[in-house]
Parts: structure tokens; C-alpha cells; sequence
């Protein structure tokens, strides 16, 4: 009865050899083909390091118009924008603004990899059912393994820094932007889709007249929620050399820094909320034909 | 321009067959031997959508295609543009067939020779109104200001002039119906297709709609293929009905022919609510003779419905009225207890209610 009581397992040795021959496999991969995807990420690196440039030297009163402006753009609302300039000037105040403009710099790189990668592969899963079924595991398995687990392997790959950073911030970020334009584009109303197939409209027509434009409102959703994420991914993407405020996060809860690691956070919650009011709005914006209503 | 759309532009439908399900192609045969839609639906699993399905619709005229829910009238309509393929069957339009068409031809084909009118409108609804009747011609590519001279035209001749820049959710449901029908009609397709284009209106505004387009149809003369589950809308727009029942055509003819033959138990059902007086038209019974010594002077047109006619009698006081030809030439005689007679429903149909 041993069997009952102490669960079957495979051999040691075997299993020992098992993760052996698996560490070994993916070393000999990283040692011939590291260099290949390092020069495959080096545009992602410069796109990167660009923008931290541009916001970090760019002097903060331009920088606070600069982003108050964008605010007025996209939400027209003058308390989106008054609290926008209050947060900044008070991240500027508690001496956190370089840091700030980092992080920013990483959340914008990262959302914009995000859209660009995510909308298509959205499109592409809402026009094929055998798609849906083989990404949405996949999406699964990128929002419930821990960032831990997949980190490791990106590093192996391309060191410690902000591209493997990067990366982390856009595997953690995606699924939303995917599955909400996934299910934009199927929730988008069957008699329109007839209607504009009737006067004889190609596929690409189809997509870029009824179902993007139909399906926006779910797509800004999907947006917000990207960014939202890749917010949170900060603090876990500084322990791999990500600059910004995740660093003295980390450095607070290594050293037991209360003060510290509450500024920072603050200032995290800060940007969360202006980039979210911001994209809300502008989503909403999106969809004023929606709001006047015939009485 | 409008010549050259009218012609070629009637429709043939032929022997079309709908199965839906798995496998329609393999039951095809055993519906044509008679196999009916319980049968097959319930042994086999499969819809019978259309059964051997055989109209004509000649170029230039509005034909009506009437039936009740789930007597394959959508699913009909949406074959002629083939936004359904059919299973077996032929759709002959021009010298094409449309079933036969591959991809580009039939986009073609729908671009140019159809436009089509939804029950629930299908605008498009982050759209204006200006930019939502311009979309068959956007498609197309045409230059803007072409596009635009067009919608702004037909947006004029079905009453919207002034809410070009509206969005459709600030329109009533009849004013949204106004800019489907003006958005087909921009499209200046030979074809009009219109399913239940006016039924998800309230009564006054269907009526409404419905003069709007016999005041068009009289100036562009297009086919128009019109679906509707109200016989009264059938036989105020249809030059020809075609009426469908479990996706079979039971009846087809003349507003006229079905009112006073109709073809079975099931149709005297619905004519029996119709009024006479505004379907039948005078010719049908007037009787020959020479009129002018009982008529008193008092002529009706030929085509004239009965309502009319006896309007015309009684406001002249008279008890007999000649049927005249467009050029006033007598053809017959009326006199008021045939007409009388002629608009009371027959007691034969009567009959079929008490059944009931």
C-alpha cells in the first residue's frame, strides 16, 4: 500500500536528467542564437531609448505643457487636465520627476509595441474561430504565469536591461488589447455586416469602415486596460534593470524603507490615474455620435 | 441613364432550392420527390429554407414578395444579391446567373446592379447621414465630390434636406428608413431590394413611406423586390405579389388576381381582411354595353379602383358610371349595386373564417 500513501513520482535520476537536458538545450540555443534576436530587438532598443531621452532632457516645464496638452487633446476636460499638471508638479516636488518621465517612457513604449503587435493578431483571431481557439490558451497561460518564470528566459536570452524589460512590461500587457479587439470586431452588429456586403464591399472595406470603426469603443477599452498592466508590470520589470520608479520600490523593500517605497508607489498610482482618465475620455469621445439620442 | 438600367435588369429566379443544415447537397433530391419540411426536419436534421422556388420579375416593375414569418421571404431576397447561397437553382439577371458568379464578379455585381433596404436600417452608426448614403458610391470609388452630388441629391428627394451632418440615432425610425432608401437609391443600382424595408415603422409612417416610393418607383423605373408580411402594403406597391408559404410559393399574379381567385384556404385567410374597394379595379366588372343613355354623363377611367368610382358616382348622384380608355373612349359600363357587390367580401370567404 506505499503507493496510497506517497504519490507514484518519476524517478529521480530521470527527472534530474530530464531538467538537465532541458536547461542545456536552451543554453545551446541562447549561446547560437542570442546575438541573432539581440540584433532582432536592437530597433526596439533604440525606439526605447529615444523617447527615455526625449523625456528625461526635454526641460519639465516644457514637459508638463507637453503632457497637460496631450490631456486637453484627447480628453477636453479641464479637471482631467488640472489634476494631470497637479500630479506631475507634485511627482517634480517629492524629487521623483526623473524617475517619473522614465517609467512614462517605458509604459508609452510599451503600449504603443502593444497595439501594434495586438490589433492584428485581435483581427486576425476575430476572423478565424481555429485562431481563437489556439491563441486564447496562449493568452491564458501569458496572464496567469508568473512574470518570475518567464523573465528568466528573457534574460538568458538578452541580459539584464531595458529591452528584456521591455519585453516582460508587453508579454504581461498584451492579452487585453488581443482578446478586446477580438471581441470588438465578433460583437459588431450582424445587419450592419450584411448591409455593407450588399453594396459589394471587399474584405479590407469591410474592416476599415464598419468593423475597426464598431468595434473602437471596446478596442480604447482594451487600451486602458494595456496600460493599466504594463503600470503594474514597473517594480517587476526594475529587477531586471528597468530604470524609473520601480527601482527605489525595490530598493525600499530590500532596505525596509517605508517612506520611500510610499512615494514611489504614490507617484505610480499617480500617472495610473492621469493615463486612465486620459484614455477614458478620449474613448468616450470616440463615441459621442452614441450620445445624442432621438427623444 | 434609366434606360439603359431597366434593361436587362429583370429578374428569373429558376428552380432554386435552400436546405440548411450539415449536408444540404444530399437531401436535395428527396425534397424534390416530395419529402416534406417536417420530415426532413425532423429525421434528417435540416431547414427547408426554399422549395422549388419559380419567379419572373419583369424588368421595371415592383415586385412584392408576401409571406409570414418563417415562409423564406428574407432568405428569398437574399439570394438575388446571393448574401445567401442557394443550394440548387438558377438566378438569372441580365444574361447572368448569380449563383454562378465567383467572388469578384458578384462584389462587382453588387456594387453596380443592386442596392438593398433593411428592416432594421443597418446604418452605419458613427456615421452621418451625408456619409452613410455616400457608402455604395465611397465603395465603388468614385471621387467625393461626385459621391456627395448624388446623396445630396437623393438626401433632397426623400425629405431629409437639412440633416446631412445628423447622426442616425438623432432620427426617428422613419427617418432613419428614409436614409436606407436614400443610400440605395444613390447607389443608382437597376435593382432595388427591400427587406421589410417599412415594417419596423409605426402605421401613419409605413403609409407615409409607402407614397414615397410609388412616387419614386413612377420616376426611376428601377426592379424593385419588396418584402413585407402585410397583404394591404402587398397590394398597394406590387405591380406583381408573389405569396410564399413554408418557403414554397403557393400563389403569384396580380394584386387583383389574388384578391378575387385566391389560390387556397390558406390565402382567402388573408384576403378576406383586405379592403376591396381599393384593389379591385372597375374593369373587373364592368359589363359591355353602351352606357351613355344610363350613365348620366358620369365617366370613370379605366384602372380605377372601386373606392374611387363610387366616390366619383355618388358625389354626382348618379347610380351608373362608363368605364372610359386613356383617350376617353367608352369601354363599359358600372352600375352602383355591382360595385356594392363587388366590395363586400364573398360569403365563400366568409365561410373559411367560420372554419377557422
Amino acid at each position: 500500500m506505499d503507493w496510497f500513501y506517497s504519490f507514484p513520482k518519476m524517478n529521480d535520476e530521470t527527472l534530474r536528467n530530464l531538467k538537465k537536458s532541458m536547461d542545456e538545450g536552451f543554453k545551446a540555443f541562447t549561446r547560437s542564437y542570442g546575438d541573432v534576436i539581440e540584433s532582432f530587438f536592437q530597433p526596439l532598443q533604440y525606439f526605447l531609448i529615444q523617447a527615455e531621452k526625449f523625456m528625461t532632457t526635454t526641460p519639465w516645464p516644457l514637459m508638463v505643457l507637453l503632457i497637460a496638452g496631450i490631456a486637453w487633446i484627447a480628453s477636453r476636460n479641464w479637471k482631467i487636465v488640472a489634476g494631470t499638471i497637479l500630479t506631475l508638479l507634485l511627482i517634480g516636488y517629492f524629487d521623483m520627476w526623473s524617475d517619473a518621465m522614465k517609467t512614462i517612457a517605458m509604459i508609452f513604449v510599451g503600449t504603443v509595441v502593444s497595439i501594434v503587435v495586438g490589433i492584428p493578431i485581435g483581427i486576425i483571431m476575430a476572423r478565424s474561430d481555429t485562431v481563437q481557439r489556439v491563441v486564447n490558451p496562449i493568452l491564458d497561460v501569458m496572464q496567469t504565469m508568473p512574470s518570475f518564470v518567464y523573465l528568466i528566459p528573457v534574460v538568458m536570452l538578452l541580459g539584464i536591461g531595458k529591452v528584456p524589460g521591455l519585453i516582460a512590461v508587453v508579454i504581461y500587457a498584451i492579452p487585453p488589447m488581443i482578446r478586446l479587439t477580438n471581441l470588438g470586431i465578433r460583437l459588431v452588429d450582424k445587419d450592419v455586416l450584411e448591409a455593407a456586403d450588399a453594396f459589394g464591399s471587399s474584405s479590407w472595406q469591410r474592416l476599415k469602415n464598419v468593423q475597426i470603426p464598431l468595434a473602437l469603443p471596446t478596442i480604447m477599452a482594451g487600451i486602458n486596460q494595456t496600460i493599466m498592466m504594463a503600470l503594474a508590470m514597473v517594480v517587476i520589470a526594475s529587477m531586471i534593470g528597468v530604470q524609473g520608479l520601480g527601482q527605489p520600490v525595490l530598493r525600499s523593500v530590500n532596505g525596509q524603507f517605508f517612506s520611500l517605497g510610499l512615494f514611489n508607489g504614490l507617484a505610480i498610482v499617480g500617472i495610473a490615474i492621469i493615463f486612465d482618465r486620459v484614455s477614458q475620455a478620449y474613448g468616450m469621445r470616440l463615441q459621442k455620435h452614441q450620445e445624442v439620442v432621438h427623444g | 441613364m434609366a434606360d439603359r438600367s431597366v434593361q436587362g435588369a429583370g429578374i428569373q429566379i429558376k428552380n432554386l432550392y435552400k436546405i440548411f443544415g450539415q449536408k444540404p447537397g444530399t437531401y436535395v433530391d428527396a425534397v424534390k420527390k416530395g419529402m416534406t419540411k417536417t420530415e426532413l426536419n425532423e429525421k434528417y436534421n435540416h431547414v427547408l429554407g426554399l422549395r422549388d422556388i419559380n419567379i419572373d420579375m419583369p424588368a421595371g416593375c415592383i415586385q412584392v414578395v408576401m409571406g409570414l414569418s418563417g415562409s423564406g421571404k428574407s432568405t428569398l431576397i437574399r439570394h438575388i444579391n446571393r448574401l445567401i447561397d442557394p443550394t440548387v437553382g438558377e438566378v438569372i439577371i441580365g444574361d447572368a446567373d448569380v449563383c454562378k458568379m465567383n467572388q469578384n464578379d458578384l462584389r462587382e455585381f453588387r456594387r453596380h446592379k443592386t442596392a438593398m433596404v433593411f428592416q432594421k436600417f443597418a446604418l452605419l452608426p458613427h456615421r452621418t447621414v451625408l456619409d452613410n448614403t455616400v457608402y455604395g458610391l465611397e465603395i465603388q470609388g468614385l471621387s467625393r465630390a461626385k459621391q456627395e452630388e448624388q446623396a445630396r441629391r437623393w438626401i433632397e428627394r426623400v425629405g431629409l434636406k437639412g440633416f446631412e451632418d445628423n447622426y442616425p440615432n438623432q432620427l426617428s425610425g422613419g427617418m432613419q428608413q428614409r436614409v436606407g432608401l436614400a443610400r440605395a437609391l444613390t447607389n443608382d443600382a437597376p435593382i432595388l431590394l427591400m427587406d421589410e424595408a417599412f415594417s419596423a415603422l409605426d402605421p401613419l409612417i409605413r403609409m407615409d413611406m409607402q407614397s414615397v416610393l410609388l412616387d419614386l418607383q413612377k420616376e426611376i423605373k428601377k426592379t424593385v423586390v419588396f418584402i413585407t408580411h402585410d397583404l394591404d402594403e402587398a397590394l398597394r406597391l406590387g405591380d406583381r405579389i408573389a405569396i410564399l408559404r413554408d418557403g414554397e410559393v403557393v400563389q403569384q399574379g396580380t394584386g387583383q388576381d389574388i384578391v378575387l381567385k385566391p389560390a387556397d384556404e390558406y390565402i382567402s385567410s388573408f384576403v378576406k381582411e383586405v379592403n376591396r374597394g381599393r384593389v379591385i379595379m372597375v374593369d373587373t366588372i364592368s359589363t359591355k354595353g353602351d352606357g351613355a343613355a344610363t350613365a348620366g354623363g358620369v365617366t370613370v377611367k379605366t384602372g380605377t379602383i372601386l373606392e374611387e368610382a363610387a366616390k366619383t358616382m355618388t358625389d354626382a348622384n348618379q347610380q351608373h358610371a362608363t368605364v372610359v380608355d386613356e383617350s376617353g373612349k367608352p369601354m363599359g359600363v358600372i352600375s352602383m349595386n355591382s360595385l356594392i357587390q363587388a366590395m363586400v367580401t364573398p360569403i365563400s370567404h366568409l365561410t373559411v373564417q367560420a372554419a377557422e
